[in-house]
Parts: C-alpha cells; sequence; structure tokens
C-alpha cells in the first residue's frame, strides 16, 4: 500500500508540472484546454487516490473527492470551449479543419 | 517521508507559478479563466497532500468544497460568455 501510494503520488505531480508547462507553451486557446484538463485531471486524481493509499483510514473520502474532479473537469472545459468557439476566439494557424464552423462546417 | 512530500510539494508550487504566469499574460478572457479552472485543480491535490503531512481530517473537506466552487464559477462564466458579445 505504502509503495502504491507513493508512486502514485510521483505520477500525478508529474503530471500536474507537464500540464502546466503545456498551458504554458501552446499557442492557441483549444490546443491549452485539452492539455491543461487532460493532464490536470489524471494529475489531481491520481495524487488525491494516492494520499489515500498512504493513509488507508482516509481512502473512502478520498475516492469521493476524486471522483467529483474526474466527473467535473470534462464538463466546464467542454463548457468552456464551446463558448470561446461562440464568442469568437480565433483558432491558431495550423489549424486545417474546424467542423463547429458555421461556414465550413456541417453542424450548426 | 518528509523529506518526499517536501519535494512534491514544491513541485507543484512551481507548476502553479507556471500557471499564473498564463493567467497574467493570457491574451483574452477565456485563457484565463482556464488557467484559474487549472490553478483550483492543482490546489485541490496539494490541499489533500498538506492534509496528509499535518495528519488533519478537516482539510479533505475543505478540498471538496474547494473543487465544488471553482466547477460552479467555471461553468457561469461560461454561461455569461455564451450569452454576450466579443468585445
Amino acid at each position: 500500500m505504502f509503495i502504491i501510494g507513493i508512486i502514485l503520488i510521483t505520477i500525478g505531480v508529474i503530471f500536474s508540472t507537464l500540464g502546466a508547462l503545456g498551458l504554458v507553451r501552446m499557442p492557441d486557446l483549444y490546443n491549452r484546454l485539452q492539455t491543461s484538463t487532460k493532464a490536470t485531471t489524471l494529475g489531481a486524481f491520481s495524487t488525491i487516490i494516492g494520499v489515500g493509499f498512504l493513509n488507508p483510514a482516509w481512502l473512502i473520502k478520498t475516492i469521493v473527492i476524486a471522483t467529483f474532479i474526474l466527473l467535473t473537469a470534462p464538463i466546464s472545459s467542454h463548457n468552456l470551449a464551446r463558448a470561446s468557439h461562440k464568442w469568437g476566439i480565433p483558432l491558431s494557424d495550423k489549424t486545417s479543419v474546424d467542423k463547429y464552423d458555421s461556414k465550413t462546417g456541417k453542424e450548426e | 517521508m518528509t523529506i518526499l512530500i517536501w519535494i512534491w510539494s514544491i513541485i507543484l508550487s512551481i507548476s502553479i507559478i507556471l500557471v499564473l504566469y498564463r493567467c497574467i499574460k493570457g491574451p483574452s478572457l477565456p485563457d484565463r479563466v482556464i488557467a484559474l479552472d487549472m490553478f483550483t485543480t492543482i490546489t485541490t491535490g496539494l490541499l489533500v497532500l498538506i492534509a496528509h503531512f499535518l495528519n488533519n481530517y478537516i482539510l479533505l473537506d475543505v478540498s471538496l468544497v474547494y473543487s465544488l466552487l471553482a466547477f460552479i464559477s467555471v461553468i457561469a462564466i461560461a454561461r455569461y460568455l455564451e450569452s454576450s458579445k466579443r468585445g
């Protein structure tokens, strides 16, 4: 249990740092959104579950917090991406297709 | 064990500083909202680590309420952006 907890927390910390680096380095709003949401969801999830493994009396409560983060992070990022596309944030220059656009795409 | 917790906390603090750089520099409003969302998520993990370090059960409740408030605030800002014009 102890070794599993240490490994899980290390993975979570590494993924959180990589997500923060991606948030600084990416060229576009949508790339930043994708990077930050994926990396941070796994990072926070793994960190919290790892603390639950280190301290087994807290395991159920940490699973509740981690499941909450796992469920709500994609919802908020999806809402934010749709709202910013409707608000008119431009895409990056290297983007090849935009299926959500009203002129070139089929949807809407 | 204490040294490991110190190392993890310092690395998470460095990533929080990177996120705050994007929050200050970000060219548009949704960039700043993304940065704040990621800031709260990393801070939730850091709070749980601090709860284990101090052996304090209350901080788990604090982290749960903190992530709930972050989720609601991001949804509210997204709704506000969707119903307004850029300018």
